[in-house]
């Protein structure tokens, strides 16, 4: 909504100054958005006239002007207008000056290579009218204003507020002022409106129909014969040009300006081209009209519009037809001044598509009362300034209006706010907001204004006492250091441990969208549905992601691009199964590229590998808090990783959930998805997976007990076929003695010479040690035995001799 | 002279001569092995006089002292010149690189989640969650915003179905509900999280953060909201004083509402929070609207309370002076490197959010 101080001095009298203005409309609630001066750059445009042209020597459409603004010198000006002759008086606009429409600020230039001291201006150009064919033709009478300023002189800047959705009231000039006389900011001037005095009757028909869902419930209107639609006044269209409407024609303008005066909108129609009568009613599915807008809608049912015996007119309290528009040879004028419902204004124009001031207006609640004020004011106007008869006023209703009334606590306030204010302080509040006060014992009866459609309930009055009384009121009550429930739960505890020993590992933690391009979704999708979005930002951003893996490999390509090799990155955050809330898991998701070891003077380069990877990810989980020596892995994994290089983590050898993934990325991912790196490895840590741990750290801290007796390494080297798992075999040597067998660890994997093809030698290193006493040779010779057995009888294994 | 003397004397002799290591091991075996010079001649002791034996086991003795000190001696001697010879040759330029060491980083989003939940917790707050993805009832309807409330055009709103039933949350809010529906009052929980609008530009990025606050409890009034908001940006901005301000507003789940704006100025190109005449927007606020009460089926003539909404990038962006929020997202790795933080540093209540 903008205004100007102006403007709203003629609602409000006051000694105040535009500062305290501007404090004084954020602290009530009606946000100041921007303050623009507008007289400093209107002051520039001055009244010229033309007084010499030639033709430019290097351009057949450009002549070069000496322009009198009442200077001794002329300015000198190209101007390409045909219309630009001598004699003629425009309006010239120096350099420095801002020019309305294109916002851009004139400086001194060469126009093929004449210098141009300014610019002469089109109608268009400073948003006067669409004249844009030659610069503004001023009548003779203005000879004597040559060098004055072309505006007039106002003091008030525009301010632009944001109004927020419940204030509709605010919404024209008036409104604003009634707060900020409430709020002891002035007075409210009361206003002395003429009504119609008329014999003449409103003798077109106008007709509601009841049916359901009718969005209209009364429809007031005038007519206006023997008009003659001219150029509004100056007056009027200073005061609309002051908050940035551009003039148009008076009938126009006075709408609009009663609108934004007295947030009343109106419409007139040309009564001439209203086929017999007005009907108010639902539309039919598939009818059409050309609206103001000139474009053409077709509509579905139920859409209230206004219409006649030939079709619709128009969209009620959205926009108006062509068909039946003023213009400036129209001679008799219909003036409309409806309530619309709400509700159905926002589902009609939010199914067209369609944003109108007074589909705004309408939609957000127009005074229900202020049908008469509208015509009385607007028609009057009309009068004034295009002549013409003015009929009765015919309202045509199919409900009455009947204020809200309120029995308000006064006690609420102090509940609510935390300070008290008396309740003679309450109603005059309340009073000079327009509500009707009466007090009954502990309770406060009040009528509620027909301008107010926000205010329901007690809380709403709470709301208003307060932002009138000042928000600086509130007193600070310190908050209590007292915590009686943990902050985060187990889970949340286990996301943030997970969230940093991963980055603690070298990676770059990530944040990425929810969303993804659907290409770089599908690879990971699995067996999951596309979940699209039906209005995506763009199309490359148009489903829910299934995996992390999607956007990881997109961001980490653009730093591949960007000449990094050696990335480690990763985020923890949603993966998607569904469209139903809930059908998400958290997934701490890694992606590693290039060489852990890259020229270095020290090391051999050697790339990432997958022992990299599972090491990261067994690191993490072991630090997590869970047991390394349960583990379980095997090589299913789903198919965007390398089928020979990838492995599956349990946190259990009864393989419940898959705590992990992790690999290499398909090789066929990558060539897809054109990601240039030698090698990429990821993983995935499914969290919703894992089991909590419940035991506090206190609880986990067994009994310290460690073996003083000597202990023995024994190494043991098998020939066993390849497709052996290396953790069989650790499985195996572990469970012939849980007691004696202390650790077990693969230190060599051989394949090749002198072993035979489908083969390979392991060699495994055993730690024994007993907590009971020093095992001699016998005991040891013993396990030996006992573990080879195990490893032979378990795998097919042969020990090497 | 005694044959003792003969040995130390001509011993002492040899072992001035200069010796290698072998050498002062074959003397000594030579002295006190098995069959040594002075291990034969303990041997001797039974054998001599009662009178003279004390004399000569005692001259023994001091003989063997004497020789043994000296091996000892020279043995160290030759150990410390052989060490200091090796010290001498292993002269390497520790000015090298070490070996490579990568430092992993956390991202700023997370880091200032991190800190908003440290403060909150200890003034009592747990941190409740809710999905991203949500139903039309709770992320609007619920929250006194039906359906044709102008209030939602506030929301661009992405849906997942042509009938607008189910949505990405455009607020936390929706948090509050699900909380409510679960529980009985009290309550007193924020809710970080990703929120989605279909917004794209400088300053707005299609999915951002927010964190809910809900204080829901008998006697909590504005003067509360006031001073938890209050403490919270203090501890937030780690400055002494702030200056804050509360402007009426409008939000369809709260009643009254406000927003709060903090004052700054901008020092040497810097944004200073807590000085200074310009005000800055950072937060929604107000009391919990008795009709979100009542969709929780709470007793709003009962229990009444506040709620408030922050935005966490733009928290992030103002502490840690970070300008364009959509680089958050983007994924730079000098970007992440640049701005994210260390895993070591974990905010928490006796350390303080910063190092």
């Amino acid at each position: 909504m903008k205004i100007t101080f102006d403007w709203l001095q003629d609602h409000l009298k006051t000694n105040l100054k535009e500062k305290n203005l501007l404090e004084k409309l954020t602290n009530i609630g009606l946000e100041v958005e921007s303050v623009e001066s507008l007289f400093a750059e209107n002051e520039l445009f001055k009244i010229a006239k033309i007084i010499n042209t030639e033709k430019h020597p290097n351009a057949d459409r450009l002549k070069v002007c000496d322009v009198s603004v009442g200077e001794k010198e002329f300015k000198k000006v190209v101007c390409g207008a045909s219309n630009a002759k001598e004699g003629l008086i425009t309006i010239y606009a120096p350099p420095g000056a801002t020019i309305p429409k294109s916002k851009t600020k004139l400086v001194i230039a060469k126009i093929r290579g004449v210098t141009s001291h300014g610019m002469l201006c089109s109608g268009s150009e400073l948003n006067l009218s669409d004249e844009s064919d030659g610069i503004i033709e001023l009548p003779t009478k203005y000879e004597k204003n040559i060098g004055k300023s072309f505006f007039s002189k106002s003091k008030s800047n525009f301010i632009d507020l944001s109004i927020t959705p419940n204030r509709s009231d605010c919404l024209g000039v008036r409104g604003i002022a009634r707060d900020l006389a409430a709020s002891g900011f002035g007075k409210l001037l009361e206003l002395k409106e003429k009504k119609i005095k008329s014999k003449k009757k409103q003798n077109l028909k106008v007709k509601i129909i009841k049916e359901k869902n009718q969005g209209c419930n009364t429809f007031g209107s005038c007519l206006i014969t023997n008009v003659k639609n001219i150029e509004s006044p100056k007056w009027l269209k200073d005061k609309l040009s002051s908050v940035g409407q551009k003039p148009i024609s008076a009938i126009v303008d006075v709408t609009n300006y009663v609108m934004l005066d007295i947030n009343r909108p109106l419409h007139a129609y040309d009564a001439d081209k209203i086929e017999k009568g007005i009907i108010v009613r639902n539309s039919k599915s598939g009818e059409e009209f050309t609206a103001l807008d000139n474009k053409n809608y077709k509509l579905e049912k139920g859409m209230c519009v206004i219409s006649d015996y030939k079709g619709v007119l128009g969209l009620g309290g959205i926009i108006g037809g062509t068909r039946s528009g003023t213009e400036l040879n129209t001679k008799n004028i219909l003036l409309e001044s409806a309530y619309f419902e709400p509700s159905s204004i926002r589902k009609t124009s939010k199914k067209l598509n369609l944003d109108t001031d007074a589909k705004f207006r309408f939609e957000r609640g127009v005074d229900p009362l202020s049908i008469e004020d509208g015509l009385n004011k607007a028609a009057l106007l009309i009068k004034e300034i295009c002549g013409g008869e003015i009929s009765k006023i015919d309202i045509q209703k199919i409900g009455t209006y009947k204020n809200r009334i309120i029995k308000f606590d006064t006690n609420l306030f102090k509940n609510i706010s935390g300070f008290n204010i008396s309740s003679k302080e309450m109603v005059k509040i309340l009073e000079n907001l327009g509500f009707i006060c009466k007090k009954e014992k502990k309770y406060l009866k009040l009528i509620v204004p027909s301008w107010r459609p926000d205010i329901t309930q007690e809380i709403d009055i709470v709301e208003e006492l307060l932002r009138i009384s000042g928000y600086d009121k509130i007193k600070i009550i310190n908050p209590v250091k007292e915590r009686t429930k943990s902050t985060l739960t187990q889970t949340q505890k286990l996301f943030h441990f997970l969230q940093r020993a991963v980055a603690s590992k070298g990676y770059l933690e990530a944040i990425t969208w929810s969303f993804t391009d659907e290409n770089y979704n599908a690879p990971f999708r699995g067996d999951n549905k596309n979940i699209e979005i039906v209005n995506p930002i763009s199309s490359d951003l148009g489903v829910l992601r299934n995996s992390i893996f999607s956007n990881l490999i997109m961001h980490i390509s653009k730093n591949l691009d960007r000449g990094f090799k050696d990335l480690s990155i990763f985020e923890i955050g949603p993966v998607f199964t569904g469209v139903n809330p809930g059908e998400q898991n958290t997934v701490v998701c890694g992606l590693s590229s290039g060489k852990k070891s890259r020229l270095s003077w020290i090391e051999k380069d050697r790339d990432v590998d997958i022992f990299d990877i599972k090491k990261d990810v067994i690191q993490t989980l072991v630090e997590a808090g869970y047991n390394y020596n349960e583990f379980f892995i095997d090589n299913e994994t789903p198919n965007y990783y390398h089928p020979g290089k990838s492995g599956r983590l349990f946190l259990n050898k009864s393989k419940d959930q898959v705590a992990a993934f992790f690999g290499e990325i398909h090789p066929n991912i990558l060539k897809k998805l054109d990601v240039k790196t030698e090698n990429l490895l990821g993983f995935e840590i499914f969290l919703d997976n894992l089991e909590i741990i419940k035991k506090t750290l206190n609880k986990q801290k067994i009994k310290f007990n460690v073996s003083d007796f000597q202990k023995s390494e024994r190494d043991f080297a098998f020939i066993v076929n390849k497709d052996v798992k290396a953790q069989d075999m650790v499985n195996a040597i572990s469970s012939v003695n849980k007691d004696l067998i202390k650790n077990v660890k693969v230190f060599d994997v051989y394949e090749g010479q002198n072993i035979p093809n489908n083969q390979k030698s392991i060699a495994i290193s055993v730690t024994i040690q007993s907590a009971e006493k020093t095992l001699n040779d016998n005991d040891l010779e013993n396990i030996n035995n006992l573990i080879i057995k195990a490893v032979e009888n378990k795998t097919g294994a042969k020990i090497r001799s | 002279m005694s044959d003792l003397k003969k040995i130390k004397n001509e011993f002492l002799l040899r072992l001035n001569e200069k010796l290698n290591l072998t050498e002062i091991n074959n003397i000594k075996t030579n002295l006190f092995g098995k069959n040594g010079l002075i291990s034969s001649q303990f041997k001797k002791i039974g054998t001599i006089d009662a009178h003279e034996r004390k004399k000569f086991a005692s001259d023994l003795n001091i003989i063997k002292d004497e020789l043994q000190e000296l091996i000892n001696l020279k043995i160290n001697e030759i150990q410390n010149s052989e060490i200091n010879a090796k010290l001498e040759k292993e002269k390497i330029d520790v000015t090298l690189p070490e070996r490579n060491f990568v430092r992993g980083k956390i991202h700023p989003v997370s880091q200032t989640i991190d800190e908003i939940s440290s403060i909150f917790s200890e003034i009592g707050f747990s941190v409740e969650e809710g999905p991203d993805v949500e139903n039309e009832y709770n992320n609007f309807t619920a929250l006194n915003t039906p359906d044709n409330h102008p209030a939602r055009d506030m929301h661009d709103t992405f849906y997942l179905d042509k009938k607008k039933e189910k949505l990405l949350r455009t607020h936390t809010s929706p948090v509050q509900i699900r909380t409510m529906l679960k529980d009985k009052p009290p309550f007193k929980i924020i809710a970080p999280g990703r929120t989605y609008r279909s917004d794209s530009d400088q300053t707005h990025s299609p999915m951002f953060h927010q964190v809910e606050g809900l204080y829901i409890d008998k006697e909590i009034n504005m003067g509360h909201l006031k001073g938890c908001l209050n403490y919270f940006i203090k501890e937030f901005f780690e400055v002494k004083k702030i200056k804050m301000r509360f402007r009426p507003s409008h939000f369809p789940f709260t009643e009254p509402s406000a927003e709060v704006d903090i004052g700054y100025e901008i020092k040497d190109g810097k944004i200073v929070i807590g000085e200074g005449n310009q005000w800055l927007e950072i937060l929604g606020c107000g009391m919990v609207h008795p009709n979100v009460l009542k969709n929780v089926k709470i007793d709003s003539s009962k229990f009444q309370g506040y709620a408030f909404g922050i935005g966490i990038d733009r928290l992030a962006m103002l502490k840690y002076g970070i300008n364009d929020l959509r680089a958050f997202f983007d994924c730079d790795y000098r970007w992440l490197n640049h701005f994210g933080f260390d895993p070591l540093d974990v905010p928490t209540n006796y350390r303080g959010l910063s190092r």
